[in-house]
């Protein structure tokens, strides 16, 4: 007998609904890294894989963007951690992914994990940086606050397709709305595995939908779709773009332009209010006391 | 089926006598399980689309009896889906009216109102719905309060109880005894609640029984309980009403009702009853789905064709 092990080589899935299907259309496409070695097979999603995802997201949207701000944040939290024990995995399929050297992919996997941490801790203070009392003229209360636009499809930036991928996918679900993601479609591995860290780390399933393949075979059925609110260009090229948008106009979806960005730097919170709402509220302070004021 | 066909006066035979009746039931050929659901499965596999799949969406759109069936309907309810059946999409009038409304006795005369003049029909349950446990003169009673009200279709439940108890003339008089009551003013539909008939024979001898006590339609189920109409029991059904036909020259309808959310179920079981009973079958007048949210599915499935684009439910009414 050999001492010698077979390898044992792993399947890429898509994570749509919390499950891990292959692609309806049962397409593959080769996956290598960026010397062109064969690094995997990964799924080549259908429109129909987009719609099925979609429809995933919606059904999660309300139990997701009912959660407490605090709850939310507790399992983001999560996800980092779970990220820091397959630390390892991520750093080779990283590495192998963007052709970095072992230490600029450690690099870049700790400001990942550190990126989830970041939104983690936004989620319960977003509110009161954008929300809050307004004074106005009369016995009211009138408040503002912040909500989930619904369902956001993300075209993830397809150079960075790690950490830019959690720099645009953490804002979007950190404030309560559902995702459906287009991975980056050179390098749809990291997206892939971090499909499976979501599925174990207390994210909901459907909260978070991962589709791999031709970018814009995927992004085109979303940006039509009538229940999809609004949708991040962040990884469509400019020609793409254009066309997304276009099709987006239809239902008014919000669009985010794809626009240069470094992902290291320090992300603030434009990317969170992109895809937030303001609701304002007036309530009545009650009747006014003959002192002239009851608060 | 029955190996030596029988002529429709031997068929007149076999409901002389308790005992005869039970002979021809017992007689009937046992179901191939097995075969059964894999015949059902292979024919869910068809692939419908294009012109074909606008087709059989107008078609399920025509078929469908929209349904409410709560302790909780009002009045309004009861108009609002009236008026949806009307016009099950209000932004695009190609869209074909739904075949009736479905209600419990006391709201026909709301969505009789709610449909005048449209051509949609309104059915209503009747015979101490679901559950069917009631004295027979209460069921009648049922029953004739819902036809003076003016429904065009009764749904009418077997007395299961007796039915498992191998008490089978007492439910053929039962329902030969409604169908007296419906009368020449509505059409009775027969509902065996497959779900509680445990086996697949029971199913079939549930068919032959409604179908010779007279129905117009059989029914799969009530939708309140666990399983409701699957693939499977409905072309079961859909053999039943093939053979009765081949045998007797009377064509009974069937309605599969409960469970049937999707566009995708609906077509297959357009699939199976073309593959079944026929092509006379595939018109609302002999085949019905039971069911309410199915309708939306449907529409936002015909928005698509139309558009291209994926529609979703913001663009249907919430019922």
């Amino acid at each position: 007998m050999s001492d010698e092990r077979l390898s044992v080589l792993k399947t890429y899935k898509l994570y749509v609904g919390g499950k891990f299907p292959r692609s309806e259309s049962g397409r593959v496409y080769e996956v290598t890294d960026s010397t062109g070695k064969w690094l995997a097979n990964a799924p080549l999603s259908s429109r129909k894989d987009a719609r099925d995802a979609v429809v995933a997201a919606r059904k999660a949207f309300g139990g997701w963007s009912g959660a407490t701000a605090y709850n939310r944040g507790q399992v983001l939290y999560r996800v980092a951690e779970m990220l820091e024990g397959r630390r390892e995995q991520f750093v080779r399929e990283v590495a192998d992914a963007e052709g970095l050297p072992r230490a600029e992919a450690v690099a870049v996997v700790d400001a990942t994990i550190d990126r989830w941490v970041w939104y983690a801790g936004w989620t319960d203070k977003i509110a009161q940086v954008v929300g809050g009392g307004n004074p106005v003229a009369g016995p009211f209360f009138n408040l503002s606050s912040p909500e989930p636009m619904g369902v956001v499809a993300v075209v993830a930036p397809q150079e960075s397709s790690f950490l830019g991928l959690v720099s645009v996918l953490a804002p979007v679900i950190a404030t309560g709305n559902t995702a459906v993601v287009a991975a980056s479609e050179k390098s749809p591995l990291p997206a892939l595995s971090l499909a499976e860290v979501l599925a174990t780390s207390d994210v909901p399933g459907g909260v978070v939908n991962v589709l791999s393949g031709r970018t814009a075979e995927i992004a085109a059925p979303l940006a039509a779709h009538q229940d999809v609110n609004a949708i991040d260009l962040a990884g469509a090229d400019e020609a793409l773009a254009k066309e997304l948008e276009i099709a987006a106009a239809d239902n008014l979806k919000r669009v985010l332009r794809p626009q240069a960005v470094d992902y290291s730097g320090t992300p603030g919170t434009e990317r969170m209010t992109a895809f937030l709402e303001t609701k304002t509220v007036w309530h009545p302070t009650g009747a006014l006391g003959a002192a002239g004021s009851s608060y | 089926m029955p190996t030596s066909a029988p002529t429709a006066q031997a068929l007149a035979d076999v409901t002389a006598s308790d005992s005869t009746l039970r002979r021809f039931l017992h007689g009937l050929p046992g179901v191939d399980t097995v075969g059964l659901e894999a015949r059902a499965a292979s024919l869910g596999t068809r692939s419908i689309k294009t012109t074909a799949k606008a087709y059989a969406i107008d078609l399920a759109i025509s078929m469908v009896d929209l349904t409410t069936l709560e302790g909780a309907d009002t009045p309004g309810k009861v108009r609002a889906l009236g008026a949806k059946a009307v016009h099950p999409d209000p932004t695009d009038r190609t869209t074909p009216a739904a075949a009736a409304v479905c209600v419990y006795p006391d709201m026909v005369a709301v969505a009789k109102e709610a449909v005048a003049g449209s051509g949609v029909k309104v059915a209503s349950v009747a015979t101490a719905f679901p559950a069917g446990r009631a004295a027979l003169d209460v069921k009648l009673a049922d029953v004739r309060e819902a036809v003076a009200a003016g429904a065009d279709e009764i749904d009418m439940v077997i007395d299961r109880g007796a039915f498992l108890a191998g008490k089978y003339s007492k439910v053929y008089d039962e329902i030969v005894a409604v169908k007296e009551t419906c009368g020449a003013r509505a059409r009775l539909k027969v509902i065996f609640e497959t779900g509680e008939l445990s086996t697949y024979d029971n199913i079939r001898r549930a068919s032959w029984l409604g179908m010779l006590a007279g129905a117009d339609f059989i029914k799969t189920s009530t939708g309140k309980v666990a399983v409701n109409a699957t693939p499977a029991n409905t072309l079961l059904m859909l053999e039943a009403v093939r053979d009765f036909r081949a045998q007797t020259g009377v064509q009974v309808g069937v309605k599969p009702a409960g469970g049937i959310r999707t566009s995708k179920d609906a077509v297959k079981f357009l699939v199976l009853v073309n593959e079944t009973a026929g092509a006379d079958w595939l018109d609302n007048h002999w085949f019905r789905f039971g069911a309410s949210s199915l309708l939306n599915d449907l529409l936002m499935q015909r928005q698509k064709l139309a558009t291209g684009r994926y529609s979703g439910p913001d663009y249907v009414t919430v019922d």
